[in-house]
């Protein structure tokens, strides 16, 4: 197994218990917010779509990864734009009460 | 160049991280949502800076703007109340970006060979499971389909046996490598997309926010499988953080309206008990 292979599941595992960390014990209404978010978040997936689109070569390469640029920017934007405005909905109705 | 890239991806995740934090409490939840985003917009401008020799400008180009465009429509005109299924949708998205990255990849001489075709194959089952379960959950959450479960004789049985079916032919195509003919992705594909349906079609109701939180861990894994295939420390971190937090999070939300996961997981496999109640 190659070194930097290592190194990668070190990171992997690191950020496995991170994630589990942070989310410990969060009150429930925040659940709609935080699945929003962290689905904004791996949306990151558009750094890999960008760089498949320099190396890929031929029709069907470009096509494919015109796709995965296409269906990442959505996730990215839409995920971010959509965990807002629910965040949004929390501070009127807080200001209502 | 290099170490440029590498700063900007440290900053991201250290942003992603921050901005997980703050979204634990509704006062400071939406600076995080923020920070996240600001991370985001970091690590994209930097990659693009180091890749922009693109195989097809225009149509990358053309792809973001669209993108973005639709991205943004969509989710400011939403009802507030369909909020869940546009988190299906977006979610849907990311991972069929992953098993498309994961196919292109699969075809470029030298790149998924090793440990990165076992990365290949799995972002492609789990990316296109995803992406076909978050948009049937869209279906049924829009009612453009019955949001009722869905129940048929043996679906438990079928369900494993395609599973195991995919599995084995990722197994298969790994032995065979990029050689492989391209049908036998394609079948690899067609099987994790069916099963992703099959796996979504019998739970309804108030289990479905769950199972799109589980698809949404899901997604976040073929992120992270994507970063082991590009070597990518960001998209390893970004997606192990949302795989890990995801898992917890789903398990929280079925705890909170007070039914067992595994019940409403394996409802996805044939669940009678409830569907009388």
């Amino acid at each position: 197994m190659p070194q930097h292979l290592f190194v990668e599941l070190y990171i992997f595992v690191l950020a496995v218990f991170v994630g589990f960390q942070l989310i410990s014990k969060v009150p429930s209404v925040l659940h709609t917010p935080l699945m929003s978010a962290t689905n904004a978040i791996h949306g990151i997936v558009l750094v890999a779509a960008f760089t498949v689109a320099v190396s890929v070569h031929g029709t069907l390469g470009i096509v494919l990864s015109t796709g995965a640029v296409f269906l990442a920017t959505l996730n990215v934007v839409g995920g971010f734009v959509v965990t807002d405005r629910i965040l949004g909905m929390f501070r009127t109705r807080k200001a209502a009460e | 160049m290099q170490l440029m890239t590498t700063i900007a991806y440290l900053v991201t995740a250290i942003l992603f991280m921050l901005g997980v934090m703050r979204l634990r409490s509704p006062a400071t939840a939406r600076s995080g949502n923020l920070l996240a985003a600001v991370g985001m917009a970091i690590a994209l401008i930097a990659t693009l800076i180091a890749n922009h020799q693109f195989a097809a400008l225009g149509a990358v180009i053309a792809a973001v703007i669209l993108g973005a465009v639709v991205g943004t429509v969509s989710a400011r005109q939403v009802r507030m109340t369909a909020m869940p299924q546009m988190v299906a949708l977006f979610n849907g998205m990311g991972g069929g970006a992953a098993a498309l990255v994961s196919v292109g990849e699969w075809f470029v001489p030298g790149h998924a060979a090793g440990a990165g075709a076992v990365s290949a194959l799995f972002t492609i089952l789990i990316g296109s499971i995803s992406f076909s379960g978050s948009i049937l959950a869209f279906l049924k959450l829009q009612e453009w389909m019955t949001g009722r479960p869905i129940l048929f004789a043996g679906q438990r049985i079928l369900n494993g046996l395609i599973l195991l079916f995919d599995v084995a032919w990722a197994v298969v195509l790994l032995v065979h490598g990029s050689s492989a003919p391209t049908s036998w992705l394609g079948l690899l594909l067609i099987g994790a997309l069916v099963f992703g349906v099959l796996v979504v079609l019998p739970i309804g109701g108030a289990d479905m926010p769950v199972v799109i939180s589980l698809l949404n861990a899901l997604t976040g894994l073929a992120a992270a499988a994507t970063g082991f295939l590009l070597g990518n420390n960001l998209l390893i971190i970004a997606g192990a953080l949302v795989g890990a937090s995801g898992t917890i999070l789903t398990q929280q939300m079925s705890r909170a309206m007070n039914r067992p996961l595994m019940q409403i997981i394996l409802g996805g496999f044939g669940q009678i008990k409830s569907s009388a109640a």
